[in-house]
Formats: structure tokens, C-alpha cells, sequence
């Protein structure tokens, strides 16, 4: 051992190896046996916390201006620093200043939670075994390889491989609810040598080392070994992640277990999940970004323009440094070239509110306000489930109002999820469950139908089989109390109330069905299975061994031993996983009603059997063990294996289980279209099945020409020629279609639906071996989709999901789209789109943690495309244009101010005004505007689809109504700047002959700015809440109390007064009031025009339908009122005329 | 800022941390109008037709009072006369020619001038400079408010902004800065020649010229008015008078007390800084004569000017204006054409938007309003 002890102290290099190995109770392996390579793990601290007491303040300020914005601001405010600025580092400083410390308060309270919490659950005592002892540790002092008792309902404190259980069998339930949100009990397993060892004096006595992989996040795997030294001789056993507790989960209806820590602290699985998901941004935010480097590009110039003319003007020295006017000494030394980058970072410092940091503060806020807007929209919150929707990221809600391409899941998605037996078919004979009475089950009313009676001997044989098969091939648990929220059948048996549990409904649904049919799963007892059959007996079955479930191989197997010691493979799966193995049994029967069965919608399964001799069944073990052994590549040997054994099945029959559409879900994908989405359904199901249900949802009509793009297909002709001649069907149509492509869905053209299955998709986006070629089909096949109105996608592997989603999403257009699933299987592409939405459906939780909304129902999506998105959208998209414009308006005078006043970068407004109109004048109207608007009413919203059209492709903030809004910024600022200007041109406007100086000035045109800008907002507003009139109107009140209190006052921190009284003097000058009236109408005026205009001439939809809601409510009165003013337009002409 | 992306990450901690499913109970959101998004609102919609009568309106009104305005200016009585000096015939030219901002010896030239029409009522008398860059970020900074203001700290210890006008010597200069350095120092006086060739001067009102809350609050003479020379002598230090002024600043106006030192009228209204490069100040008023008489009858004037102050080493002009004032101050026919033109517009457009709004809005809202 010395040498591996050696190894062991310089384990900083050897943290790379793939596999760690633990001592169990710390206990050295007998010597000679291996030589392990004896690692350090961390402790059990779990640290959540971002920030210590003593790193908080750097790491913090590291963090923020690691932001571009902040950066920028920083240095602006450094440049004012540094130099002699026009405005003093307040103005800039100030606003930073206060963002800067509210997200770090913000931020260091959090952390400081964050702190509490940690320090809760490290200090909290677990029980450990030392020395056949238990005593009690805290929790972050726990170390790997460390032998942990947990009792009943007490939270695991790490990731534990369990040793031994108080029950007998060696099993525990675990309910992993707080990590992935499956409140179903799931069932542990010790290690079949320890699990005996159920005392401390006897767990310390065991003698094991365990071998496992390094932490990995997935939380569903685990590959591991343990090597039990029993008399020196070391046996191994193979450890997965049903011997894999995990930190977080809690555990139930079990006394208590032994279990050893082998990932501690920051390495359990929980704490490797906690690693953020990828940024997604919306496409506002791009088009923001890209505005925000015009306006710096706009900024530079500006400001280099200025330096350029400045240093033009200035070559006179009689302008540069005239008598009155000289500079001092030390400027005058200054080199010329230091000089003119001083005025340069001068006019960037003067021009620096262009780009104003309350912009992206305003813009979180209403981000973040605004998305509780979903959360607590009540036709959003689903009674049933008791679930509301649920925001986790509000970067994205407009991104809501842009959406192009939805992605759905079909379970759980489109449909509920909630299976029902239907009916089972044993070699081509029907067997229907008759106690149904108006959809109630009756209580030991076991019996059947059977449609198409006379089954011979062997079909008797076959058909007690395929009841046993379905009774015994299933990993369902039976609870016996009712404390669980998941998926609750009372079965009465007896006195006590059971309930069947698993992961998979399919599942529950057969073995209900079963027992309708008279076969009753009891329990699973010490290896047990027990079935009562028709005949009230019980049967038991050894379980042997259980080939569980998974998404490649769909299917799964048991191996049972009968009372009768017959050993039996009983496999379920899909019928083109089963088929393909079947050597016997009718299988054109129950081909044919399993494909009669998939039209109509219903979840088909197949079940065969599989003898097992002895011998056989010895191979079988044999396989399992080794694969199940193996450390590197288990799950492919495991796959292999599995391959092995499940082969030469026989056919017993089919089952038919119906998943009902959820409610309004054809209404919605309905909306959807009408909207202009296209909606495709990517599912994992088979492809009769899934047609099935589209056509329920309406996602193909009666009338839609479906196209295939299938294996079927591809056997027949080559993959080329199929793709080929299907661009050529859409595109015949298409070309006949563009005259009218503007006009929207026009009724009579045909629709056109694909449906592509998995291993078609596969071919068609394979790199292809020509390298040429295979563009082509990537190209072909995304011609052909857009052309479509709706796809389905059949067959679907998770990573195939986001396959498409990303083959969309880079597609010429980049169109948005949208994911929403409700299962594990969704998770890929939910993280892929560029909106990932939850449904909060049966299989877990993993679709809504890892999605950035989640919502109860399908039906949701509709109110949250619809309306939320389409509000979120119009209101984000005026907030970032009118932060914009509002800045426009706000420098571009002081720009031209700049040709007045020798370009010595004066400022026009007082510092107190640079500093606020961002910040308090103008900035809680536009916030409120951007929280509140509706243009149109929700209602209308959402009868009326149509309406999404035209926001679609980001359409409010292209380029031309950027340039729109910036062009209307510049002739507000030139009203404002030369009206002002023609005001003071040389003359007085007061009545006691006394003068104004450049601080009236300044602010004359900072209280038209003010005023024009709040007003323009005023006119933009559809939605007049309360709260809207007190924002506006408060806010200008807020200003002139403001100015009048600034200007009231010798302020005695300030070392200039140069605002004293300037507001009250110009309000006490009647031009000055007349000029402000005039220049705000004057302002106004073309927004208003282009604004009538624009809805008179060019109308968009949405135009239109508020003109018309408008004109139902008041059009009467208003009518009347228009009459009466235009006869007296015309009384007035005509008088004017004649005279 | 960060805040949103950081929130996010939190949650991801809180939520593994907190237990899920305890919060799962009355999740029911509030049905409060506020939270449904619900609140009743007045939804109002521009229209050509809700528009119309508000362009008839404006145009309405504003016609009528930009007339108003244009007429008011156009009654206002101006006269405008320009001293410099620059051409050799004006007869200021040797005072120009000769005049720097250091000479010591005042230059004494005189303007005749005929006023056409009679001036009624009060007429203001101003200065006017051109190309003097009063608004110069330079110059606005170099003035130290807590010294005007009499704060003896500042007196002794100017703030920096008036570099290089803080200090002459080792002595601090009241008041401080290059505004205060260049204040204005003609001495301009009206006689009226009257029918027999006798000039008779014009009384000019020096009170009045500076607003009173600069006067009476903004400035203030350090230690009060009373003894300003002790002031600025003796009170511990002494300062000395800003370079290229004559007389130090108590010695602005000796006769009046309440007008020396830094309440002198002159040069508060100095002080308050042009907003553009060609300005006028207000020199002196010269009150209505009581009873019916004009207050400048139509006739000759001259005008004796104390030329100190030189302009043409940076292309600069002075002139004098007299100025009757209405009720809107100076002449100034700006505001009466804009309001005419803006309201003429608004009524155009009025009509314009009559026309378009029965042409194409009833089409629009009767016919195609989807179901």
C-alpha cells in the first residue's frame, strides 16, 4: 500500500481519472487486494453562496461592469472625472452610482439568504455510524466514505449509495420532489450482499471499497462497483442509479436506511444542476443592441465633429482667446494634440445621456414587473392541478409576441396524458373492458366483453398468458395510503384503499385495465409479484429480473418464474420494437387491429413472450451481470445485452389505451394558425397515431394534402427522388399562390401537412458523402416545410426534437420559435428554441425546470402568445423606441447649442436637469406605459388571432420605424432649440425690460422638452388606467414643483446658484408661456399627423379593429358632434368666401 | 441592471433549496382588476375624425393670437444704434482704434441720432454686444456664487473656477473670474437737442435693471452694505480689484450704498451670462414724464459714450437701444408669425384631414371590420 498511499498525497494531478473509490466507514482494503488511488473529496459544505464577507464588494463590482452598459457608464463617469468635463461626474455618477448599489443590495441580500440557507443545512445534524456507534455530526462536516443513517421523511444530506434498509427486502421509497418534481415514490435498492447488515454494530462490520464514476449532473445515472471483502475475498457487485440516493430527495414509508456518502458538497448531482442554463436573448434585445451602437456611432460623430469644427473656429486666436477670456497658464502649456482628446472626451462626456443608463434599468423593470403579469393572470391558473403559470425568465416575454414556429410535444402536450384502457386483443380477438358506466368504474364488476368470442384451447393459453404478462411486465408500485399527489387509482380491496404509482401512466392504465378484466396486481413482496386472479387466487411470480424501460429500445421485459418454476420473458413495447423480434404468434392480426387502433388515435402495445429454459435463463443472467458490471460504456452493453435477450419472442397481442386531447387544445393550434404560426408536432409516438391525433387537434383538416416523408416511403424510391418530388408538388402550388400571398390565408388553395418520421429525418440531415448533396436535402426538405401549415414529426428521439428546432432556427429567416413540451424528452428542445415553454404535466417536472415559462395547460399557450406576447411586444418595443427618441430630443439641442457658444462644450440645461430627466421626469410614465398598455382589449386579442400577424418579424422596431422615431426626435429638438432661439434672438420678453441669461434658456427648452415628450407618450397610450393620468400628469407636476423649489432656494451645498429663480422669472414672462404652448403643438404636430394619416390611408388590422371597438362604444355621440363641427367648417368658409 | 440575469440564477438555488412542493397549496392568484390587468381605462384613439375638431381648434385659436402677438411687436418702438467705431468716418474710430482693455485713460466720443416717432411710456436703454461669447463654457464657469453671495471664506479664498482670475498677486481678487473681469464699462448718456439747439440730458434710471431676487438674496456685499472699502480691505485680508478694472468694486457706484459692491445693479446684470453671442443688456430706464408728453419726443439726441470698452480686437459691436416695452417685452415679431403660421397649418391640415376622413375613415370603420 505504500505506494498507493504515496499516490495519494499528490492528488491535485490525479483528479482528472474517471473513476473515484471509496472506503466504506473508512476502512483500508486488505492489503495486496489492488491498489487504489485514494482521492480527497470535499466536505458536505454545500455552498450556494456567490460572495464572502471580505470578497463581496470587488467580486461584486467585478461582476456588474463586467456588463458593457455599466462599463460604458464607468467610464464616461471616469472621463469626468479625470478631466475637466462640461457636467460635473454627478450627473453621471450619480445615476450609475444608484444602479451599481441597488444591484449589489440587491445582490448581497440575496447572497446573504443564500448564506442563512447554506449555514441551515450544513449545520443541521445527521447521523453517522463511527466505531458501531451512531453520533450525531453536522451535516457539512460529513465526508466521503462515511456510513449515514436517515430516518423516515428526513432529506438525504448527500448522494448515498444505500447498504441496508429497515425493511427486509432491502428497498426503500425515496420521493425526489424538491430535485425534479415527481412526487411519485420511487423504489431504492440496496446492495443485494449488505442489505442484511441492518444494525449499526453490523454495518460497521461491513468490509467494502466502492468504484464509481466521477460526479456527473445527470441526475439518472450512475454507473458504480462495490467490492465486498468477505474472508479477504473480495466479491463485486454492480452499483446504478437505483442504488443512487440522491442529495435532496426525502425518505418515505421506510423507517430508516444505511447508506454511504460517496459524493459530498458541491459534487452531489443536486449541487452540479444548479449550473445555469445558457442566455437566451430575445430578438428585442438585438435590435436594442444594434440601435445602441447606431446612437454610438451617432455619438462619436457627433462628438467628433464638434472637436473638428471647434478646433476650425478656434485657429483665430481672438475667438480662441479673447480679452476677456484667457485661459490659464497650465492649459496653455498643454500640447495641442492632448488638447483636442481632452474636447473630444469632453463632447462624448456632454452627448454620453444619448445612450442612457436608465434604459436598461427601465428595461429590466418592466421585464421583471412585467412578468408577474403572468404569473398571476387567473385564466392562466389551472384549477385541477392547482398550478399557476410559472416565469422563470422574463428576459423573454416579447419575445412571446414574435413566435413563428411552434414546437409541441404530442403526450402530455396535446393530449392529457391521462390514459384509459381501451381495449386488449389476443391473437386478433377483442377484449373490451364492459364495467364502464358513463365513464365509472364499478367496483368488482370484473368481466369482459368479448367481440369475437370461441377461443380454442391454445388461444385459452395465449390469452391466461397475456393477462399474466400485463399483469407482471410493469414497474408499478402499490401505495397504500393516500398522501401522494401523483397519480391517484383507488383500487378497494379489502379494507385498505391502494393506489397504483408510476412514472408512466401507460402503465397504470394497463394494469388497471387488467383488473377490470379480472387479473388484479397485488403487491410485489420480497421478490414476489402476487396476482389475484379470475378465480380469487392469488398467484405468485418471482420477479427476476427487470429490463427496464427506455426511449431507444421502447420496450420492456421481466423475467418471472411461475409457482410452476417455469421462467418467462415477458416483453411490452411498440409495435415496431416488437414485431421485428416475433417469431411466432398471429401476427397479422394483431398487426392489422394494432394499425385500425392507431388510426383512431389510441396508444398501441404490443406483448410477447419468450420460454426460458434453465440453461437460457442461465446465459441470461450471465449477460446481465457482466454488462450490468462493467464500468465504462454500461448503458451500450447494457443495450446489447438487452438486444440478446429480447429475441424470439412470441406474439401474444396488442393493448389500446386512449390519451384524450386536452381540453381546447384543437381551438388553440386553431388560434395558432390563424396567427400565422406554424405549428409542428414532434413526437415520439407512432406515426398512425400521431396523424390521429392531429387530425383531433385540427392540425390537418379534412382537406390538407398530406404529404409523407417516410420510411415506407424511402424503401420505395430513394430518399433523392422523394424530396425532390415533393418541392415540386408544394412548389406548383406555391407558384400559382404568391399573387395572393398578401392577403393571408386564402380559403381555397390547398393546405398542405408533412409528415417525416425519425429515421427519414436522420437521412435527410446525415452529412451526406457527396458533401454537396446533402446541403441540398437540408434545403430541399426546409423548402418544403415552409410551404407547409402544419408538420408532424413522428418517431422522435429527444436529441432529433432539437434537431429540427435548431434546423429551423437556422434557416434563412431565423424565425422564432418556440418549444413546449411537458416530459423529460423535451427538455432538448425546450432548451433549444428560442422560447422554451412547460407544460406542468404527468411525467415530472424536468420540462418545467429546465423551460423558461411553464404553464398548466396547453390550452394556455394560446392566452400567452395571443395576449401576453402580443402586449409584451408593443410595450417593449414603444419603450425602447421612446427611450430613444426621448433622447434624441433631450441632446440634439444641446448639440446645436454647441454652434452658439464656440463650441466650448457648455452645457444648455443645469446639472440638476441632466442628471433627473432620465431618472425622475420622464422615466416612471414610460415604465407605467410599458407595465399597462393594451391597444386593443384582451378579448379581441384573443378572437381575434389574426392580430399577431402584425407584429410579426419584429415589425415594430425595424430600421424604418427607427428612423422614423429618430427623425421625429431631431425636428423636436430643432422645434424646441430654434424656437427658443428665435425667442432670445437679441431681444427681451419680459415686461420690466430686464434680460434672460443661457440658464433661462436652457431651461425654457428643457421644459418644452420635458412637456413634448411626456405628451407624445400621452398620445401613444390606448389604455388610460388611474394609474396612467397620476404617472403623466404626476410627473410634470413633479417637474415644474421641482423646478420651482431648485430655483427657490440659495442651496448652500451647491458652489453656484446659477438656476436661482430662472424657472419662476420665464413662468412670469407671458411669451415665455406662449413659446412653450406653441413649440409643444408644434412638436406634436406631425406624430399626430403621420399618426391620422397612416390609420386613415394604410390601416393595419389591429388599426382597424380599434377604430371599430371605438366606434361601437362612443361613434354615436362622437357622430353628432362631427356633424354639428363640420357644418360650422363649412358656415365659416363659406362666409369667408363671400367676403 | 445585472439584477434580472442574477435573479434568474437564484431562483435556480432557491427553488433546489426550498422544498417544491409545500408551496404548491392556494396558488390561485388574486382576481384583483389591477393584477388581471383589468383596471377600467379610458381608451381613447386617434382618429382623423376625434382629430379633425382639435386642428379646427387649434388653428382657431392660435390665427387669432398670433395676430395679436404680431400686432403688439409691431407697435413696440425700437431704435438701435451701432458705436463701435470700426469704419474710419463713425465717430467713435480713434476711441477704438485706441482703446485696449489696459489703457488707463477713458476715451470720450459722442453718436447723433433723430428719433422719427416719439417714444411713449417707459423706454428701456440697452447695450448690445455681438460676437461675445458670453455663453462660453469658460467664462459661465469663472464666477464663484459663494463669494458674490458675501461669504468671507470665498472672499479670501476664491474657488478655482475663476482661474486664472482668482488671484492678482498674492492678494484674491473680489469679484473673482473672468465674468466679473470683463464686465462692461461704457458709460453711455442721452441728451435730448431740443428746437433751440440746447442739449438737455435725458434722466436715466439706473435702479430696477437687475432682477430683484439677484439684488436683494444672490448677491450680497460681504459684512453688509455698510463700510465696503473696510470690508474689502481690512477684514483680516484685503483683496485686490479684478485686473482690467479701473476702480475696485466698492468704488462702483460711491453716491449709493445700496447699489456698490457687488449689489451694483451694472453688475449684476453682468453677471447673468448671455445665452447667445449677440446679446443685449439692460443699461438704464428711462421713466414716463408725468402728463401727456412723450417720454423721448421725435427729434435729434447725442449720445456721449465714455469708450473703455474694446470690441474689434475679436470682430465684436457695440451698439445702444432704446426700447419701449408691451406687456410681452421687446420687439420681437418671432412669436406672432409662428403662432399664425402653426395655427394656419393646423387648419389647413384641418381640412386636409376633413377631406381624407370622409374619403377613406368611413370605408374603413363600416366595411371592414372582421366578425
Amino acid at each position: 500500500m505504500p505506494c498507493s498511499k504515496l499516490k495519494g498525497i499528490c492528488v491535485g494531478e490525479e483528479n482528472w481519472v474517471d473513476s473515484r473509490t471509496i472506503y466504506i466507514g473508512h476502512k483500508e482494503p486488505p492489503p495486496g487486494t489492488e491498489a487504489f488511488i485514494q482521492q480527497r473529496f470535499p466536505d458536505n459544505r454545500i455552498v450556494s453562496s456567490k460572495y464572502t464577507f471580505w470578497n463581496f464588494i470587488p467580486k461584486n463590482m467585478f461582476e456588474q461592469f463586467r456588463r458593457v452598459a455599466n462599463f460604458y457608464f464607468l467610464i464616461i463617469f471616469l472621463v469626468q472625472l479625470i478631466i475637466d468635463t462640461p457636467t460635473s461626474p454627478v450627473t453621471s455618477g450619480l445615476p450609475l452610482f444608484f444602479v451599481i448599489t441597488v444591484t449589489a443590495i440587491k445582490q448581497g441580500y440575496e447572497d446573504w439568504l443564500r448564506h442563512k440557507a447554506d449555514n441551515a443545512v450544513n449545520q443541521c445534524p445527521v447521523h453517522v455510524v463511527q466505531h458501531g456507534k451512531v453520533t450525531r455530526k453536522q451535516s457539512r462536516k460529513l465526508r466521503v466514505g462515511d456510513v449515514v443513517l436517515v430516518k423516515e421523511d428526513e432529506t438525504f444530506p448527500c448522494d448515498l449509495v444505500l447498504l441496508a434498509s429497515s425493511r427486509d427486502d432491502g428497498t426503500c421509497f425515496v420521493t425526489t420532489a424538491s430535485l425534479d418534481g415527481e412526487s411519485s415514490h420511487k423504489t431504492y435498492y440496496a446492495v443485494q450482499d449488505t442489505k442484511a447488515y441492518n444494525t449499526e454494530k453490523e454495518v460497521d462490520t461491513i468490509h467494502a471499497t466502492i468504484e464509481c464514476e466521477q460526479p456527473q449532473p445527470d441526475l439518472y445515472k450512475f454507473v458504480g462497483r462495490i467490492n465486498i471483502y468477505m474472508n479477504n475475498e473480495p466479491v463485486a457487485r454492480p452499483l446504478g442509479s437505483e442504488n443512487l440516493l440522491l442529495r435532496g430527495a426525502t425518505l418515505k414509508n421506510t423507517e430508516y436506511i444505511y447508506a454511504v456518502a460517496i459524493y459530498t458538497g458541491m459534487e452531489t448531482k443536486m449541487a452540479l444542476n444548479y449550473q445555469s442554463k445558457s442566455q437566451k436573448r430575445s430578438a428585442v434585445e438585438k435590435s436594442m443592441n444594434a440601435y445602441l451602437v447606431v446612437y454610438l456611432c451617432i455619438l462619436i460623430s457627433k462628438a467628433v465633429i464638434n472637436t473638428a469644427l471647434k478646433y476650425v473656429w478656434q485657429s483665430d486666436p481672438n475667438r480662441d482667446e479673447p480679452f476677456y477670456n484667457q485661459r490659464t497658464e497650465a492649459e496653455r502649456q498643454r500640447h495641442i494634440l492632448i488638447r483636442a482628446f481632452t474636447d473630444f472626451l469632453a463632447f462624448m462626456v456632454l452627448f454620453n445621456y444619448i445612450i442612457p443608463v436608465s434604459m436598461y434599468v427601465t428595461v429590466e423593470m418592466q421585464k421583471f414587473l412585467g412578468s408577474y403579469f403572468i404569473m398571476w393572470d387567473d385564466e392562466m391558473f389551472d384549477e385541477e392541478l392547482g398550478e399557476r403559470a410559472v416565469v422563470n425568465t422574463s428576459d423573454l416575454n416579447e419575445e412571446l409576441g414574435q413566435v413563428e414556429y411552434v414546437f409541441t410535444d404530442k403526450t402530455g402536450t396535446l393530449t392529457e396524458n391521462n390514459m384509459e384502457f381501451i381495449e386488449c386483443c389476443v391473437d386478433g380477438h377483442v377484449y373490451v373492458p364492459h364495467a364502464i358506466c358513463n365513464g365509472q368504474v364499478m367496483p368488482d364488476a370484473a368481466g369482459m366483453d368479448m367481440i369475437d368470442s370461441s377461443p380454442g384451447p391454445e388461444a385459452r393459453e395465449h390469452e391466461e398468458l397475456f393477462f399474466r404478462a400485463l399483469c407482471l411486465c410493469h414497474t408499478v408500485q402499490v401505495k397504500e395510503e393516500e398522501t401522494v399527489d401523483g397519480i391517484k387509482h383507488g383500487i378497494h380491496q379489502g379494507k385498505s384503499t391502494s393506489f397504483y404509482i408510476s412514472s408512466s401512466p401507460d402503465e397504470v392504465a394497463l394494469v388497471e385495465g387488467m383488473k377490470r378484466l379480472g387479473f388484479t396486481y397485488l403487491r410485489l413482496n420480497d421478490g414476489q409479484m402476487e396476482i389475484l386472479n379470475r378465480e380469487n387466487e392469488v398467484e405468485k411470480f418471482d420477479l427476476l429480473d427487470v429490463l427496464t424501460f427506455d426511449s431507444v429500445r421502447r420496450r420492456m421485459s421481466v423475467i418471472v418464474r411461475a409457482s410452476t418454476g417455469e421462467v418467462y420473458l415477458f416483453c411490452k413495447g411498440a409495435d415496431s420494437s416488437i414485431f421485428p423480434r416475433v417469431i411466432s404468434g398471429k401476427v397479422d392480426q394483431v398487426r392489422a387491429r394494432v394499425e385500425q387502433n392507431a388510426v383512431e388515435g389510441l396508444r398501441t402495445l404490443c406483448v410477447a413472450y419468450r420460454r426460458l429454459s434453465p440453461d437460457q435463463y442461465q446465459e441470461v443472467c450471465q449477460l446481465l451481470s457482466r454488462a450490468r458490471l462493467a464500468l465504462q460504456d454500461r448503458d451500450k452493453r447494457l443495450a446489447e445485452a438487452y438486444d440478446l435477450i429480447e429475441k424470439d419472442l412470441i406474439l401474444l397481442g396488442a393493448t389500446a389505451v386512449e390519451d384524450r386531447l386536452q381540453e381546447k387544445a384543437a381551438d388553440t393550434i386553431e388560434s395558432l394558425h390563424k396567427a400565422g404560426i406554424k405549428v409542428w408536432v414532434l413526437t415520439g409516438d407512432k406515426m398512425e397515431t400521431a396523424a390521429a391525433t392531429c387530425y383531433a387537434s385540427k392540425l390537418f383538416h379534412r382537406n390538407t394534402q398530406i404529404l409523407e416523408l417516410t420510411t415506407k416511403r424511402t424503401e420505395e424510391q430513394s430518399l433523392h427522388d422523394v424530396l425532390f418530388d415533393l418541392s415540386r408538388t408544394v412548389l406548383r402550388q406555391h407558384g400559382g399562390m404568391t399573387r395572393d400571398t398578401f392577403s393571408g390565408l386564402s380559403g381555397d388553395c390547398t393546405d398542405y401537412g408533412l409528415i417525416i418520421d425519425g429515421a427519414t429525418l436522420t437521412a435527410v440531415m446525415r452529412p451526406g458523402q457527396e458533401g454537396s448533396n446533402s446541403g441540398n436535402y437540408k434545403e430541399k426538405f426546409l423548402e418544403i416545410c415552409r410551404n407547409c401549415s402544419a408538420v408532424l414529426c413522428c418517431r422522435m428521439a429527444p436529441l432529433q426534437k432539437a434537431q429540427i428546432v435548431k434546423l429551423i432556427k437556422a434557416s434563412e429567416e431565423h424565425p422564432i420559435t418556440l418549444a413546449i413540451g411537458d416530459g423529460a424528452n423535451d427538455v432538448s428542445m425546450i432548451l433549444e428554441a428560442h422560447v422554451g415553454i412547460g407544460v406542468m404535466g404527468k411525467e415530472g417536472r424536468q420540462a418545467v425546470r429546465n423551460s423558461d415559462y411553464a404553464i398548466p395547460k396547453f390550452k394556455h399557450l394560446k392566452k400567452m402568445l395571443l395576449v401576453h406576447g402580443h402586449y409584451y411586444y408593443i410595450r417593449i418595443s414603444e419603450l425602447v423606441q421612446y427611450f430613444f427618441y426621448k433622447n434624441v430630443c433631450f441632446i440634439f439641442p444641446q448639440f446645436l447649442y454647441q454652434f452658439f457658444c464656440g463650441f466650448s462644450q457648455q452645457p444648455l440645461y443645469d446639472t440638476a436637469y441632466l442628471t433627473l430627466y432620465n431618472i425622475s421626469f420622464t422615466s416612471l410614465p414610460i415604465l407605467l406605459y410599458s407595465l399597462m398598455e393594451q391597444h386593443i382589449n384582451m378579448d379581441i386579442l384573443k378572437k381575434d388571432p389574426c392580430l399577431y400577424r402584425d407584429i410579426a418579424k419584429n415589425s415594430l422596431l425595424r430600421w424604418p420605424s427607427f428612423i422614423y422615431w429618430t427623425v421625429l426626435g431631431v425636428y423636436d429638438a430643432i422645434v424646441m432649440f430654434f424656437g427658443a432661439y428665435f425667442l432670445f434672438d437679441n431681444t427681451t420678453f419680459t415686461s420690466n425690460g430686464q434680460m434672460f441669461g443661457n440658464w433661462t434658456f436652457g431651461t425654457l427648452v428643457f421644459t418644452v422638452l420635458v412637456f413634448t415628450v411626456t405628451f407624445k407618450l400621452a398620445l401613444d397610450t390606448h389604455y388610460w388606467t388611474w394609474i396612467n393620468h397620476f404617472v403623466i400628469w404626476g410627473s410634470l407636476i413633479f417637474f415644474v414643483v421641482f423646478s420651482l423649489l431648485w430655483g427657490g432656494i440659495i442651496w448652500p451645498f451647491l458652489n453656484y446658484q446659477r438656476m436661482y429663480y430662472v424657472f419662476m422669472q420665464m413662468l412670469s414672462s407671458g411669451p415665455a408661456w406662449f413659446s412653450i404652448i406653441l413649440l409643444i403643438t408644434a412638436s406634436l404636430l406631425p406624430d399626430v399627423l403621420k399618426k391620422v394619416i397612416w390609420r386613415a390611408l394604410w390601416p393595419t388590422t389591429t388599426e382597424r379593429i380599434q377604430v371599430g371597438t371605438n366606434a361601437g362604444r362612443n361613434g354615436e355621440l362622437l357622430y353628432k358632434i362631427k356633424k354639428i363641427f363640420f357644418l360650422i367648417v363649412l358656415w365659416v368658409f363659406w362666409n369667408n368666401c363671400c367676403n | 441592471m445585472a439584477s434580472s440575469y442574477n435573479a434568474k440564477e437564484e431562483d435556480g438555488h432557491h427553488s433546489g433549496a426550498s422544498s417544491g412542493a409545500g408551496a404548491a397549496k392556494n396558488r390561485k392568484p388574486d382576481n384583483t382588476a389591477f393584477k388581471q390587468q383589468r383596471l377600467p381605462a379610458w381608451q381613447p384613439i386617434l382618429t382623423a375624425g376625434s382629430v379633425l375638431p382639435a386642428f379646427f381648434v387649434i388653428g382657431l385659436i392660435f390665427i387669432p393670437i398670433g395676430i395679436g402677438l404680431y400686432v403688439t411687436s409691431n407697435n413696440i418702438r425700437e431704435f438701435e444704434i451701432d458705436y463701435t467705431g470700426e469704419s474710419s468716418n463713425s465717430p467713435c474710430y480713434s476711441c477704438a482704434k485706441n482703446v485696449t482693455w489696459n489703457s488707463t485713460e477713458p476715451c470720450f466720443c459722442t453718436v447723433n441720432f433723430t428719433l422719427e416717432r416719439p417714444f411713449e411710456s417707459n423706454v428701456f436703454m440697452y447695450y448690445g454686444l455681438s460676437n461675445f461669447y458670453q455663453n462660453h463654457r469658460r467664462y459661465v464657469k469663472s464666477r464663484d456664487d459663494r463669494q458674490l453671495n458675501g461669504d468671507p471664506s470665498s472672499l479670501r479664498n476664491p474657488s478655482k473656477e475663476c482661474e486664472p482670475y482668482r488671484t492678482s498677486g498674492d492678494l484674491p481678487i473680489a469679484p473673482c473670474g473672468a465674468i466679473a473681469n470683463s464686465l462692461f464699462n461704457d458709460s453711455l448718456v442721452l441728451y435730448y437737442i431740443d428746437s433751440n439747439n440746447s442739449q438737455s440730458e435725458v434722466p436715466l434710471v439706473k435702479k430696477g435693471i437687475a432682477w430683484w431676487t439677484d439684488k436683494h438674496v444672490k448677491f450680497k456685499n460681504p459684512g453688509g452694505n455698510s463700510n465696503l472699502t473696510a470690508a474689502f480691505q481690512d477684514l483680516g485680508h484685503s483683496t485686490a480689484k479684478p485686473v482690467n478694472w479701473r476702480k475696485a468694486v466698492y468704488e462702483l457706484d460711491p453716491s449709493d450704498p445700496e447699489n456698490n459692491g457687488f449689489i451694483n445693479e451694472d453688475f449684476i446684470v453682468w453677471m447673468r451670462t448671455a445665452a447667445l453671442p449677440t446679446f443685449r443688456k439692460l443699461y438704464r430706464i428711462i421713466q414716463k414724464k408725468p402728463g401727456a408728453t412723450p417720454t423721448l419726443p421725435s427729434g435729434n439726441y447725442v449720445l456721449h459714450i465714455t469708450y473703455n470698452y474694446p470690441v474689434l480686437s475679436f470682430d465684436g459691436r457695440k451698439r445702444m437701444i432704446l426700447s419701449t416695452i408691451s406687456w410681452m417685452g421687446g420687439k420681437n415679431p418671432f412669436l406672432g408669425i409662428a403662432y399664425i403660421t402653426v395655427g394656419s397649418i393646423c387648419f389647413f391640415l384641418g381640412v386636409v384631414l376633413l377631406i381624407i376622413h370622409h374619403k377613406y375613415d368611413n370605408r374603413n370603420t363600416s366595411a371592414d371590420i372582421p366578425s
